[in-house]
């Protein structure tokens, strides 16, 4: 029953792929305006081939997966560090947090100009952009997680004989978990949208999946504007299902209800 | 297993302050909590007796008097012996760990007072449940049990480090009548198992003199004792009880302290109202 439930599932995704497909591929032929310079679903697929034949192709993707692991990483380990610093001591939460009600709303792009000014070599300009991206939003979720920790259950544990180093490690951080997820799952959206808008703007030669794009642009090789697409989409599908899979993976007590 | 504690509350005050707000909790409350004794107390909502139960735990500081257990002082005015695992809270809501299993939750108080080893503690804490016959949810996560499970397992977490009492803070509160019944015939085996003293908080008479020795009503805020009820049922008891005429006779009397009581609190209410 499991199993046709699924298949189901499966056909009706299948159907809905074909038929953009087909959609795609019927307003280029009719040449509808605006839309006639697409190129068709059989030369992005023709482009696809060639690329995945290609060691440059390669190389934007090892740059770009490379780039988002070294910021997205810095990002949580700063992040939850200061966001439980942050949740757990009130004085650090009064120096920090003023500035970060500052520096917060500043979407990630904007730092790209200065970004580029202040770090020698567009790897560190890059990995700077994508660590601001997520640090906020990973911060922020962490705090939040501090906060509503359950009293009872800090609590019980000191009732039962914690000691404050105890219940730190075993009860504020595991309950802490599901926020640093949900930071870790929206930080990595926005990491993505940053990355690809860098590489685009300080593109030179090799620079990753988005330099890649831009490139196609600027050369006119519309199918591999694309494919560049593409590639980020299943790159940032990905990212996510990777996350999703450690989150259960570091949280057997939710996979299971 | 160890007899217990006997529970001495002298004339505690609790005043909280917070930003100049004078509001007093508890008000020269005292009551001795004999060793080994079923304790209820009874009271309108909001009356302090959670406070009280927070001071005795060690959650929170008293203003004045004192609080000792077994002759050891528990509370003094800005001296207080922190929470510990010889006087154990079971809570309103429950309180496990949503992150571990079962086994884990149980043996959780040994390990972490580093009493015993985390495979010596899983071993007991297996033998308890057991013991209650609870077997075959080891390895379960408390969100896969149903309330009344869960409830049974929080009990254990706390007897299994053998506490001199026990503080429970409504701890039935919100379970379904049958589950509520199943769940006083399991926590009044557990007290003629060990015998360790009984702190019970709750609102609801006829479990308070279903499991108490002795019940005592509380005064609406401040809470100070309005009325010592000695529960003279015998034991063990079961659900029979509940019909005989000595059963509704005390809770008659019980009845009509708490009646007055709730009656001043929501003629206070409708003060703080208007």
């Amino acid at each position: 029953m499991a199993k046709r439930w699924l298949n189901r599932h499966a056909l009706r995704g299948l159907v809905s792929i074909v038929a953009f497909v087909v959609l795609w591929e019927l307003v280029v032929v009719l040449k509808l305006p605006y839309l006639k310079f697409l190129p068709l679903p059989g030369q992005v697929a023709a482009s696809l081939g060639q690329s995945i034949a290609s060691s440059a192709y390669w190389q934007d993707w090892e740059l770009s997966l490379g780039r988002i692991l070294v910021g997205f990483l810095a990002a949580q380990a700063l992040g939850i560090t200061l966001g439980l610093a942050m949740g757990i001591s009130r004085t650090a939460r009064r120096f920090v947090f003023p500035i970060f009600e500052v520096l917060r709303p500043i979407p990630p792009i904007a730092w790209i100009p200065l970004a580029i000014i202040f770090w020698p070599t567009t790897s560190l300009t890059i990995y700077f952009l994508v660590f601001t991206g997520s640090f906020f939003i990973v911060a922020l979720n962490v705090l939040d997680g501090v906060k509503s920790v359950d009293q009872s259950l800090v609590r019980a544990a000191y009732s039962l004989g914690a000691k404050p180093r105890d219940v730190f490690w075993r009860i504020m951080l595991p309950a802490t978990l599901p926020y640093v997820l949900t930071g870790a799952t929206v930080g990595m959206g926005v990491t993505w949208n940053v990355l690809i808008a860098a590489e685009m703007v300080t593109s030179a030669g090799q620079s990753g999946l988005g330099g890649m794009t831009w490139a196609a642009y600027t050369n006119g090789v519309l199918p591999v504007i694309v494919v560049g697409m593409l590639s980020i989409g299943v790159a940032g599908y990905l990212s996510s299902a990777l996350i999703r899979f450690l989150g259960e993976r570091f949280m057997p007590w939710r996979r299971r209800i | 297993m160890s007899a217990g504690g006997a529970l001495s509350i002298r004339q505690v005050t609790k005043v909280y302050d917070p930003e100049g707000v004078h509001v007093v909790a508890v008000d020269n409350c005292s009551l001795e909590v004999a060793s080994g004794e079923f304790l209820v107390v009874v009271g309108p909502s909001g009356c302090g007796k959670t406070t009280l139960l927070n001071v005795i735990a060690g959650f929170e500081e008293l203003s004045e008097g004192e609080i000792r257990l077994d002759e050891g002082p528990l509370a003094l005015p800005g001296k207080q012996v922190g929470p510990g695992a010889e006087r154990i809270v079971v809570f309103q809501n429950g309180a496990l760990f949503p992150w571990k299993t079962v086994l884990e939750n149980i043996a959780y108080g040994p390990v972490v007072q580093r009493r015993m080893a985390k495979n010596e503690a899983q071993r007991s804490a297996r033998e308890l449940l057991r013991q209650v016959g609870l077997e075959g949810i080891e390895e379960s996560y408390p969100a896969e049990l149903s309330s009344g499970v869960q409830r049974r397992v929080e009990i254990l977490r706390a007897l299994i480090n053998e506490p001199r009492v026990v503080l429970l803070d409504e701890p039935f509160r919100g379970l379904d009548a049958v589950a509520k019944s199943v769940m006083h015939q399991f926590l009044l085996d557990m007290f003629e198992r060990t015998r360790c003293t009984m702190y019970f908080i709750t609102h609801d008479l006829d479990e308070a003199i279903f499991l108490a020795d002795r019940v005592v009503v509380m005064t609406t805020r401040p809470a100070r004792v309005k009325l010592e009820l000695s529960i003279d049922l015998p034991r063990p008891r079961d659900h029979r009880v509940l019909g005989t005429e000595r059963f509704l006779k005390l809770k008659q009397a019980a009845l009509e302290a708490v009646h007055e009581e709730a009656l001043k609190a929501f003629q206070a209410g409708e003060r703080e109202l208007a």
